[in-house]
């Protein structure tokens, strides 16, 4: 901090908005010995004797837990918030994430005792309503997706990628032959060749187009009889709608293969474009983004998948069905994958989805409208200063990179560093692959004109300080609680012997 | 739309900007057959005062755990949980924040996940923990793939049945396209794995033998009694852990010849919500941790010498090794690993034991219960348990729990429910407490037992 008032001048910055006192480092630094945070109410049976019933093996003590009172506890978590970067405060542009406004309602019914408090294991008919939520969730998801089911199972969004793929496997091994091979095009996201693999499958790489869209002749030569489906993703991973994707689904279907869509996207043609309708078979959707539930983190999400008619048969167990007036699950089902969890999927999640879906009704299409809009209106603006590889129209985010900015040795990581001290989140850098030192933009929907104008001018700051003053700029961040870390070390390596050597835990003396 | 901020004037403004006269015409790529201008075929736009109804009414059709006694568990527990935990969970700087990619602006998070790994190394005695699992049964056959990828070319596993059936099915989905054989262990008469078919079963195909403790009838496993004819044979153990209270009475997985440790972690402040969003858990010895799946969070210092948290170890992941990684898991269940390691903190090491020994001492009442009421009901199985057990009905248990529900109580759960392919254990009925069970709903529920 002590940089601060130099390096961020003469430009105006923002600064991260974060707290820059020094935390408590860790409660386990913090250890107060026969401090605790908890009164039970006196026990009103007979206290056993875990020594007796367990002999050799009873635990004395756990040995290193945490000791501190309520105080010390709501403290500590209260001041680790005020380190974090979050939707509430800034646009938050970390591309393909869809990092939009969580609305409060949806926290509010997830949490009635009546949702919230309730067992898996429940008898049905004392579970009659949640079975409706589940139900009243696939029928919109129906509605808005035009398949013939959807399974509300997957945990995330690559888990319903794993059971998509599994379906597929099992549809193909149902007609005889499972197939071998999996096309994934090289700008896809990396849990779709990790899915894949999972499923059994090779997967084997499409080259994009100059257009940054799936190359016809490409596909066309690698598709034989041992493909078993094409993954795509609409818009793809560079925010460009793939314009031929209703002849991509006549040849995948024309050689007996299924047409997989990745539906991180969803968010950009809600409403306007029902998935089945382009020849897609099989579909996940993250709640998380194009409906709205909170990020957390880094989950819970949920990833339901939506299927034709032909590949219901293999949707995961239970499913829920209504009989009469009454809603029951379905386990009864033989040609079924399985199981992909235990229970029936992040119903929590599901909850708020549903919330999110009511209050958006039949305007739900305003969602994508405005995230279409509003990439557009970030793309325009920046254009003039940032190097757009692939020109085609942009959907719901703009994938630039650092072409430019690299002829002075400043690379997108310098730029979305110094980007926190503008008091905003970095884009994805971390893929398309096959874009090199990406900078991938998503505003949402849920972005003010004049939040994607200060956006828009840091960018453009930042721009021109890699020519007038680059050392600030590689140099950044300079206004966070802690400055930049060794990544590319951390990533690789865990126990190296020096100045990042990270320790994965807690000492227990 | 309430969410949207643009008014119609700022709207038009970003269409001018662009370059555009319609919304629509931002679609132009969008091949015209499948574009569609009408509205989709959903209800009219609705406002909170409508939705809050809507959603209050369908949740009232449901039996909430706050208004009945429960001896509901199977693999999840309804624990209390602390007043503060939802209370901060809601701050939107941990709602609305997503994976922290960003160490320099998610010190919060990264500093969160690292503690919720030490209390989980730390309750499993293990070296290394990762940053969470979507849930326990995913968590389970990941330790597994984990196992295979560690003794390579070893093609079978062994697993007990007293590992949550749930569990075990979804092995057999995601192993389906594996070249793996599992075989199952049967319970002895005791309820614990049979371990003279175990250490029959290890050959030197094997990579791993896992069992679950307690297991799904509530009885405490010897996890030597696994790990041992495991390690003789060059294989692995897996330990299941699906009520992590009972680590606080019981000896860790790690302490016992355990390699991989997996399970639930829900019983730490994460709601029962119908079974979902819980948080699963792993661990793993030291040795290991480059084969381990997902998020791992490590403690190391800035440039200027001041403690700081990031991800680590990231080449594991599937964004940078695609087809090739340790798993396709992206992310990890932040939120409920947070509200686990809150709780765990106000809990601490009294909190935790106070409340396992209230389990312990409930579950121990009822089954003193069960053992004083003259009718045909006894406990199924003879081993030692945590705060769940198995009762066998001498009536149908479909009977016992219509009598319970006239008495406002859920009366545990069916193991017909749980695994309905073993019509051996039709008659069993799993009862569960926790330190929310008070001792009135114990005694109604024996009265019950006494009606028949």
């Amino acid at each position: 901090m002590s940089d601060h008032g130099t390096l961020a001048e003469p430009v105006a910055v923002k600064d991260a908005g974060l707290d820059h006192r020094r935390p408590s480092v860790s409660l386990f630094d913090e250890r107060r010995p026969g401090r605790k945070g908890v009164l039970l109410p006196p026990l009103d049976v007979p206290a056993a004797d875990p020594v007796a019933l367990y002999g050799a093996r009873h635990r004395p003590e756990v040995r290193g837990e945490v000791e501190a009172s309520e105080v010390d506890v709501v403290r500590h978590f209260t001041r680790l918030s005020r380190l974090n970067f979050a939707i509430d405060t800034a646009l938050y542009s970390l591309g393909s994430c869809t990092m939009k406004h969580n609305p409060r309602l949806n926290e509010e019914t997830a949490r009635l005792a009546g949702f919230n408090d309730t067992h898996p294991y429940a008898p049905e008919h004392l579970s009659q309503g949640n079975l409706e939520v589940m139900w009243r969730l696939e029928e919109a998801l129906k509605v808005l997706t035009g398949f013939a089911r959807v399974t509300l199972q997957p945990s995330a969004g690559a888990n319903g990628e794993l059971a998509s793929a599994l379906m597929i496997r099992a549809a193909h091994a149902a007609r005889g032959n499972p197939r071998k091979h999996i096309l994934v095009p090289d700008s896809a996201h990396g849990t779709n060749p990790a899915s894949a693999h999972f499923a059994g499958y090779e997967v084997v790489e499409i080259h994009s187009s100059p257009r940054g869209t799936v190359d016809l002749g490409e596909l066309s030569a690698k598709l034989d009889s041992d493909v078993a489906a094409l993954m795509v993703t609409v818009p793809n991973t560079l925010g460009v709608f793939e314009e031929e994707i209703l002849e991509i689904a006549r040849r995948v279907h024309a050689k007996g293969a299924y047409l997989y869509l990745d539906g991180a996207n969803f968010n950009a043609f809600v409403g306007k474009v029902r998935p089945a309708d382009m020849g897609v078979d099989v579909m996940h959707m993250n709640l998380h983004k194009t409906f709205s539930t909170p990020h957390g983190g880094g989950g819970p999400g949920a990833g339901p998948g939506g299927v034709v008619k032909e590949l219901v048969p293999f949707l995961p167990v239970p499913t829920v069905e209504r009989r009469g007036d009454r809603y029951v699950l379905d386990s009864d089902r033989p040609r079924s994958i399985g199981k992909m969890r235990s229970f029936y999927g992040n119903f929590g999640v599901l909850v708020r989805a549903l919330t999110y879906i009511l209050s958006y009704g039949r305007s739900i299409s305003e969602v994508a409208e405005n995230a279409v809009l509003n990439g557009n209106y970030l793309r325009k603006r920046l254009e003039p200063f940032y190097n757009l590889k692939y020109a085609a129209p942009s959907y719901h985010e703009v994938v630039f990179d650092d072409k430019r900015q690299a002829a002075v040795g400043i690379h997108n990581i310098d730029i979305a560093k110094r980007l926190m001290d503008y008091g905003f989140h970095p884009p994805t850098m971390s893929f398309p692959l096959i874009v090199p030192g990406a900078l991938m933009i998503e505003p949402t929907e849920t972005e003010p004109k004049e939040e994607l104008d200060a956006f828009a001018e840091a960018m453009i700051a930042i721009a021109k300080e890699c020519e007038t003053r680059p050392d600030v700029v590689k140099s950044a961040p300079h206004t966070t609680p802690v400055t930049r870390l060794d990544e590319a070390a951390l990533a690789r390596e865990a126990s190296k012997v020096g100045s990042f050597a990270p320790v994965l835990r807690a000492k227990i003396g | 739309m309430r969410y949207i901020p643009h008014s119609p004037e700022e709207q038009a403004a970003l269409l001018s900007a662009v370059g555009v006269r319609s919304v629509d015409e931002l679609f132009a790529t969008v091949p015209k057959e499948v574009f569609r201008r009408e509205p989709p075929d959903l209800p009219p736009p609705a406002s909170e005062i409508e939705v809050r109804r809507t959603m209050g009414e369908i949740a009232a059709k449901n039996a909430n755990l706050s208004e009945w006694t429960s001896l509901l568990g199977g693999g999840l527990y309804a624990h209390h949980t602390p007043a503060f935990v939802p209370q901060l969970l809601l701050r939107g700087e941990f709602l609305t924040a997503y994976t922290p990619y960003q160490p320099e602006v998610s010190q919060g998070t990264l500093t969160a996940i690292w503690e919720f790994q030490s209390h989980v190394a730390i309750l499993t005695g293990m070296d290394v923990a990762n940053a969470s699992m979507y849930e326990g049964a995913s968590a389970f056959v990941e330790a597994v793939l984990m196992g295979e990828r560690l003794a390579k070319k070893r093609t079978k596993v062994v697993v007990s049945e007293g590992i949550h059936p749930e569990y075990r099915r979804c092995l057999r989905t995601y192993l389906a396209n594996f070249p793996i054989t599992i075989v199952e262990i049967p319970l002895g008469d005791d309820g614990a794995t049979s371990a003279a078919a175990l250490a029959a079963a290890v050959d030197d195909a094997t990579f791993a033998v896992a069992v679950q403790s307690p297991n799904v009838f509530g009885v405490v496993e010897s996890w030597k009694a696994a790990a041992g004819p495991a390690h003789a044979k060059g294989a692995l153990a897996v330990g299941v852990v699906n009520e992590m209270f009972s680590l606080a009475l019981l000896t860790p997985p790690g302490e016992d010849g355990i390699d991989i440790a997996a399970g639930e972690a829900a019983s730490f402040g994460v709601p029962a919500s119908f079974g979902g969003p819980l948080v699963g858990f792993l661990a793993c010895r030291d040795a290991m941790k480059r084969q381990i799946p997902g998020r791992l969070v490590g403690r190391t210092t800035d440039a200027n010498g001041k403690t700081a948290f990031s991800l680590t170890l990231s080449t594991r992941e599937q964004h940078i090794r695609r087809e090739k990684a340790t798993s396709n898991i992206c992310t990890n269940q932040g939120l409920f690993a947070l509200a686990a390691t809150m709780t765990l903190s106000v809990l601490g090491k009294h909190g935790l034991r106070e409340t396992a020994l209230q389990c312990l001492s409930k579950a121990e009442y009822l089954k003193a219960g069960v053992r004083a009421v003259s009718g045909p009901f006894s406990a199924a199985f003879s081993g030692k348990t945590f705060n769940e057990f198995a009762l066998k009905c001498g009536p149908p248990v479909e009977e016992v729990l219509r009598r319970c529900e006239e008495r406002k109580i859920l009366g545990g759960v069916p193991v017909k429910r749980l695994a309905p392919e073993q019509t051996k254990w039709h008659d069993l009925l799993l009862v569960a407490v926790t330190e929310r069970t008070p001792r009135a709903g114990l005694d109604a529920f024996l009265d019950v037992l006494r009606s028949f």
